[in-house]
């Protein structure tokens, strides 16, 4: 009896006494549904810093809603998906028709995006309230941002399922696609805009910098327990749904900040992964066992 | 007979420079037609020429009527990730393309399709298999299967037995030989000189330009090899421009 009077205030009523921590739940999860997925498809193209460098291209788009309009959330999320939408979209376009690679497509693109930002706020106003856009504030989320982040990850889900053949095809055999349909184009950019969302989305609860850890940390710990897309998504999202109850739990009890607590249980989980998965986990590498016999 | 394929005056290339320059003549429907030539003679490029993947310099080519998807086009190298987790399966499906394009369904008899062509290139027991995890005749044997599936009319096979045993090489020709008995047209790049010799109709002997199109006894004789194997592989940064 007692212990299951610990369990439950150590694991629910933290949840169950307090609204912020109840809307801090709601959204992580809708972020760990949403960002998985995109998560996975980003590794499985080699593109996992992607995440990272769009993130720098959403900031100045965000800082300067946030200084024509202060902490509105309307501003900064237009601001965030503008800028994250012409970044990604002309990365994308100069990939597809020019020799240039992705990689360095984005990365042209970006760093312009940065410069352009870091320019405009160092013209007007201090970097003191830019923390709130890097850090994030996942325990303060109220309705219309929480609206916001579940209306992106549906909206995610559905694209997702509507360009899901040829963005597989585009990644496994893009030659493939490009002789059997021209879907791979849209499909493409889509998926762009897709990563953009979710990062925007991410940027409100966790801020810009760890919304990408909630992206790529499960799908980086998913590689090693699964050899079949379908069942690496799944587990993206499982392990990214843990993450944000243990890490919310965790900056409950400890005090730490929630935002952080929640992209340290997911890398926890990545560790643990890469040494106890069992695709190619270190420690099935450790254990000698003998060969088969075919 | 009609032509399946018709070049007139064809010059395709990169950058201005052509690697198939002033190509005329046609292909009739139905034909098992080789290109031979050495590396570097345009063959690659002439094949994505033909598929619609590099637009011509100059002149042009005629699909009497196919569009993209008539035409099934296996590259030299695919550039396939083999790393992408994805089974032997789900990767022949995909041939399935132009029956059910984007959203269309995957029903019993098209699930019945896969299999038998799985089974016609001998890799039956293997549909469960990650793509990662194949030898490369293997994966060749897989890209003929979804080839098989793609059920296309014209059909271009860039190098298509080279690294690759005489075994499976054979087992791939025969599906070869049964696309041209069902009468669907055959264009292939190919290496080996006496499997030509002995199973196709019709050669075209490349070196940038075309050396002889004709039959295989007509083309493949050692002058015209020789001829072949003197062209100059080198671009001329400084070439003048093209009067022809």
């Amino acid at each position: 009896m007692a212990d299951r009077t610990m369990l439950y205030s150590s694991l629910i009523a933290p949840f169950a006494e307090f609204e912020f921590m109840r809307r801090a739940l709601v959204g992580s999860f809708a972020l760990a549904l949403g960002g998985g997925p995109v998560g996975v498809f980003l590794m499985l193209r080699r593109m996992s810093l992607m995440g990272d460098a769009m993130s720098h291209a959403i900031l100045p788009g965000a800082a300067i809603g946030f200084l024509v309009s202060g902490l509105s959330l309307f501003a900064m999320t237009a601001g965030g998906l503008i800028a994250g939408f012409v970044v990604a979209v002309l990365a994308g376009l100069v990939a597809r028709t020019t020799e240039l690679k992705e990689d360095a497509s984005l990365a042209a693109f970006f760093l312009l995006s940065l410069a352009i930002g870091v320019t405009i706020v160092s013209m007007r106003g201090t970097n003191i309230d830019l923390l709130h856009v890097l850090f994030g504030s996942v325990l303060a989320l109220d309705n219309p941002t929480l609206i916001l982040i579940a209306a992106i990850t549906s909206l995610s889900l559905v694209i997702l399922a509507l360009i899901w053949r040829p963005l597989v095809l585009e990644c496994v055999d893009p030659n493939f696609l490009r002789s059997v349909s021209r879907a791979g184009a849209p499909a493409h950019i889509a998926f762009l805009a897709l990563v953009v969302m979710n990062l925007v989305g991410g940027f409100h609860a966790l801020g810009t910098l760890l919304a990408v850890g909630l992206m790529m940390l499960p799908a980086a710990a998913a590689r090693f327990w699964a050899r079949d897309i379908s069942a690496m998504i799944a587990i993206a999202v499982a392990l990214g749904i843990v993450s944000g109850f243990a890490g919310l739990l965790l900056s409950f009890h400890a005090g730490l900040p929630a935002g952080p607590a929640v992209i340290l249980t997911a890398g926890v989980l990545y560790v643990g992964s890469l040494a106890f998965g069992s695709v190619g986990g270190l420690a099935r590498r450790l254990v000698r066992r003998r060969h088969l016999e075919a | 007979m009609t032509a399946q394929l018709r070049f007139q005056n064809l010059t395709l290339g990169y950058d201005r420079h052509p690697a198939v320059h002033h190509l005329d003549g046609s292909v009739p429907r139905g034909a098992l037609m080789a290109v031979v030539g050495p590396n570097g003679a345009g063959k690659s490029t002439l094949f994505k020429g033909i598929v619609g993947m590099l637009a011509p310099l100059a002149g042009g080519i005629d699909r009497g009527g196919l569009k993209t998807r008539d035409i099934a086009y296996l590259p030299q190298a695919a550039e396939l990730d083999r790393g992408f987790p994805i089974n032997v399966y789900d990767l022949v499906a995909m041939g399935l393309w132009r029956r059910t394009g984007l959203f269309g369904g995957v029903g019993a008899k098209e699930r019945e399709r896969v299999h038998a062509a799985i089974a016609a290139v001998g890799l039956t027991g293997f549909e469960a298999r990650p793509i990662g995890s194949l030898s490369g005749g293997q994966m060749q044997r897989v890209l003929f299967a979804r080839l098989l599936l793609q059920d296309a009319r014209l059909i271009v096979l860039d190098e298509p037995f080279t690294a690759i045993d005489s075994k499976t090489a054979a087992d791939l020709f025969d599906l070869v030989r049964r696309w041209h008995v069902e009468e669907r047209t055959v264009v292939a790049a190919l290496h080996d000189i006496e499997l030509v010799r002995a199973n196709f109709p019709d050669v075209l002997l490349l070196a940038r330009e075309p050396v002889a199109w004709g039959t295989a006894a007509e083309v493949l004789t050692a002058d015209n090899l020789t001829k072949a194997r003197r062209m100059c592989e080198a671009f001329d940064e400084a070439a003048a421009e093209c009067a022809a």
